[in-house]
């Protein structure tokens, strides 16, 4: 058996492994997102913005994107195939909250999309919320101005 | 440099949720109320900023940022006003993004039509 035959042989045998082909599309799809985020971020930096308003107004240009991109029905498609990578980033926040609305607004205004906007959006907030709140905490009673944020 | 550390760390922030999704049983909408947590339990340890300032981007897109975020302005809240900022100081540091998010999602809406499945 020549090298070929073998390899193609190997090729044929191994299970494919959809688990590392998935992270390599998750890495370069999610650093790809980061790049361009660093990137939205640098010119609103030049422009004279503070660090805060430049990472707020870097994350709101992807917002907005992801919300057009998900109205055009592409969002899904890229989001199928970069897996993680599109939804770890606030773009898989945005695209839920949009997602939700447009697909729910024909149940109504308050119940249909003011409601569903929230069906992944809303634990995220809630989790969050309560995190902070418990972080205030502690800070409060333990902390005195020793942790630099 | 800065873009390929954004990208490096970024990607890696993805990596981890794409293992613990081909991995374990979690869905999406939990490891994304997981990274929010941990993300606000590191702001509030004082790690994540050094993430931060290394990463920019990188640490500051993805959901993990988002719970710094929320830690951040909790403390810095606490530092200005006391108690009171336990409960304000959260919501408030994170009321831009989640503004702009709901805008959108409400113009969206407006604008687009449900696509067929």
């Amino acid at each position: 058996m020549d090298d070929k035959k073998y390899s193609s042989y190997v090729d044929k045998i191994t299970p494919n492994s959809p688990t590392v082909k998935n992270c390599i599309k998750a890495f370069v799809s999610g650093g790809f997102i980061c790049v361009i985020s660093q990137f939205i971020n640098g010119i609103f930096i030049s422009k004279g913005y503070t660090i805060d308003q430049s990472a707020l107004l870097a994350n709101s240009v992807l917002i907005v994107i992801t919300g057009i991109l998900t109205g055009l029905g592409l969002f899904s498609k890229i989001g199928y195939f970069c897996g993680a990578g599109t939804f770890v980033p606030i773009t898989g926040f945005a695209n839920s909250m949009v997602s939700t609305s447009i697909e729910f607004k024909k149940e109504g205004l308050i119940f249909g999309l003011g409601a569903k906007m929230f069906t992944l959006a809303g634990p995220v907030v809630v989790y969050g919320t309560l995190t902070s709140v418990l972080v205030g905490i502690i800070y409060y009673f333990f902390g005195g101005g020793s942790v630099n944020v | 440099m800065e873009f390929l550390k954004a990208f490096l760390f970024g990607g890696f922030i993805c990596l981890i949720a794409q293992i613990l999704l081909d991995k374990t049983k979690l869905s999406s909408g939990r490891i994304l109320v997981f990274y929010v947590c941990i993300g606000c339990i590191l702001g509030g340890m004082g790690i994540y900023k050094h993430l931060v300032d290394l990463f920019g981007a990188g640490a500051t897109t993805p959901l993990t940022g988002f719970g710094y975020n929320l830690a951040k302005g909790v403390i810095e809240e606490v530092d200005k006003i006391g108690a009171f900022g336990i409960v304000t100081g959260g919501l408030r540091a994170a009321a831009g993004g989640l503004s702009v998010a709901v805008i959108t999602s409400f113009i969206c809406a407006i604008i687009f039509e449900p696509k067929e499945k």
